[in-house]
């Protein structure tokens, strides 16, 4: 956790995102992200040997004894109507009114 | 205050509550229509200067006004919001209406649906009046980080509103609203309502549906109401609250009556002052206005304790690293396919893809998704993302052994009042930490209720934090009330 950035790394990173960024741009981030990395660095003084990792507090309100009828929150499986076809191709920057059009995706 | 700032006073006048202009309304007094021509005159004269609404709603909410208007001299039972002017965040969507987020990204964007909170509140009666200014996807804490110009702080317009929802806690505090919906993810109503003066209220995860709420930080993220008292904020979160088969994670837990629940006397309740969130950064003058509000409370009978949260100095990294990791993963959407931004004349699908989201996005978004994507990349994913969920199970163990001894626990919302525009705008490390005391509850659950505790000697408003455990909402907003009544 102490390694720090480099330009490469965040070049790498913007190139996952999709992000293009400019020169001048970069160097702004790099130096951004190095301090916000040293900072959340800090946590390294904690021992968290054995705490299962918590992705999101539903298990808490259970635990909290106050909210248990919310286990097997999730209704059933079932095909239900959704949003139209033209509906949502109104919306989109280009179509051919069945599908959404975007510029080559294989390059030659 | 200075002359600059006193030029605002004329914006703060005293407005009705909720249940004065519904009792008008019912006894055909007030009628709704002319009630929200009145706050779109409002709207028109104050909004040059704040720039609190991105858009307005006016034929949806005038016919809205007119149904109600019939219901009423019908004498049919009126809803619990009839008639009432609301408005809401623009990171909540309504059907036909422009949906920005406060980004370019979602320019010409006309969501073809309503989220669940705007149906319940005109199903509740509620008018609503359009779409409020806010941090670009919801990430800021000032409002100068929409793609749409800042917020300025109807208290002192040289002065930040807050963020991320500073459309709505400033709407309310220049009555451009009577009540409106803001999004929370790591403070982002209770800080801004803080900040100008106002009722904020961060419902518990789950209480209130996430549909139709454009995504941040799904683990973290909730919507909740901001009002001019508690007692409205307490009818507005009732309206809006309660299971919704749309999304997975909403509670089934019943829904109380929040405003009944906010009568209640206090008498008796114990309080939890934890020492770690007055500590060295504390503004003096906030600390001691929050300590008159603790006064206040043990005057009506409460209990005031000293409570213990030692993680507490860990949250905001741990916030940084989840909420970012979350949003790389959200905003991947955002991609100049189906709706929005596209950037024009890109030779290759994959040109489009990163020229749109260039153009689309801002900074402060684009620093958010480089962060996010760096702590789950490979190689780095145990170190950070995997520590920070780690962390996050001891901040919200801890705060549940607190709610073993004590009902509610008593903070400041924020380290310091409204700070000045452009203070902190250089220094993002500097703007995080204007979250230090509010990101532990967005990462435990927890629900919790800013409550405006007086001023600073230059008249800026301070704001009491009051968390109460999960589902608990009525007890924050009892012990709210009790502030409140103080008039400090």
């Amino acid at each position: 956790m102490t390694a720090k950035v480099s330009v490469e790394d965040v070049e790498r990173v913007a190139e996952l995102a999709h992000l293009e960024l400019a020169p001048g741009e970069t160097s702004g981030m790099l130096r951004d992200l190095n301090a916000i990395l040293d900072y959340v660095a800090e946590l390294n003084e904690l021992n968290t040997e054995g705490v299962a990792p918590l992705a999101q507090v539903s298990e808490l309100l259970d635990e909290a004894g106050q909210d248990s009828a919310d286990k097997g929150v999730l209704r059933p499986d079932l095909p239900l109507a959704s949003l139209d076809r033209a509906t949502v191709l109104a919306q989109a920057p280009e179509t051919d009114q069945a599908f959404f059009k975007v510029p080559k995706v294989i390059e030659r | 205050m200075s002359s600059e700032a006193k030029a605002v006073e004329s914006y703060l006048e005293k407005p009705k509550t909720l249940a004065e202009l519904r009792a008008g309304i019912e006894a055909g007094t007030t009628k709704a229509a002319d009630l929200a021509a009145r706050y779109y005159d409002r709207i028109a004269q104050v909004n040059p200067r704040l720039n609190v609404y991105l858009s307005l709603t006016r034929e949806r909410a005038l016919e809205q006004a007119a149904r109600v208007d019939d219901w009423a001299a019908k004498g049919d039972p009126l809803p619990a919001l009839a008639g009432i002017p609301v408005s809401i965040k623009d990171v909540l969507v309504m059907r036909g209406a422009p949906a920005t987020a406060g980004s370019r990204i979602l320019e010409g964007y006309r969501p073809p649906y309503d989220a669940t909170v705007v149906a319940k509140l005109e199903s509740a009666g509620a008018v609503l009046l359009g779409k409020l200014n806010c941090d670009e996807f919801a990430m800021g804490s000032s409002n100068e980080n929409s793609a749409y110009g800042p917020v300025r702080n109807p208290v002192d317009t040289e002065r930040v509103p807050g963020g991320s929802s500073g459309g709505s806690a400033a709407a309310v505090a220049a009555n451009m609203a009577v009540a409106t919906l803001g999004s929370d993810t790591g403070g982002s109503i209770r800080q801004p309502a803080s900040f100008c003066g106002v009722v904020g209220v961060l419902p518990t995860y789950g209480r209130v549906s996430r549909y139709g709420l454009i995504a941040f930080a799904s683990s973290l993220d909730r919507v909740g109401p901001l009002a001019g008292n508690v007692r409205d904020a307490a009818t507005l979160l009732g309206a809006i609250a309660g299971h919704d088969p749309k999304d997975a994670t909403s509670s089934l837990a019943p829904v109380p009556d929040y405003a009944v629940e906010s009568d209640r006397p206090v008498e008796g309740l114990r309080i939890g002052v934890p020492a770690e969130y007055f500590a060295e950064g504390l503004d003096p003058e906030v600390r001691a206005a929050i300590g008159r509000g603790i006064a206040a409370l043990e005057s009506a009978g409460c209990t005031v304790k000293p409570v213990s949260l030692p993680h507490t100095k860990y949250a905001v990294p741990v916030y940084y690293l989840i909420a970012t990791a979350e949003a790389s993963a959200n905003l991947a959407r955002f991609d100049g396919v189906r709706y929005g931004y596209r950037s024009p004349d890109s030779e290759t699908l994959s040109a489009m893809y990163s020229h749109s989201r260039d153009e689309g996005f801002g900074a402060e978004v684009k620093r958010r998704i480089l962060l996010g994507t760096y702590a789950l990349s490979a190689g780095y994913y145990d170190a950070y993302y995997r520590k920070a969920q780690q962390v996050r199970r001891l901040l919200a163990e801890e705060y549940l052994l607190a709610f073993g001894e004590v009902d509610a626990i008593v903070t400041p919302t924020a380290p310091v009042p409204a700070f000045k525009l452009g203070e902190k705008t250089g220094d993002p490390l500097a703007m995080y930490l204007a979250d230090i005391y509010t990101v532990t509850a967005s990462l435990a659950g927890i629900c919790g209720v800013n409550v405006p505790s007086g001023t600073t000697s230059s008249g800026l408003p301070v704001g009491m934090q009051v968390l109460a455990r999960h589902l608990n909402e009525g007890t924050a907003f009892r012990v709210a009330r009790a502030v409140e009544a103080a008039e400090l």
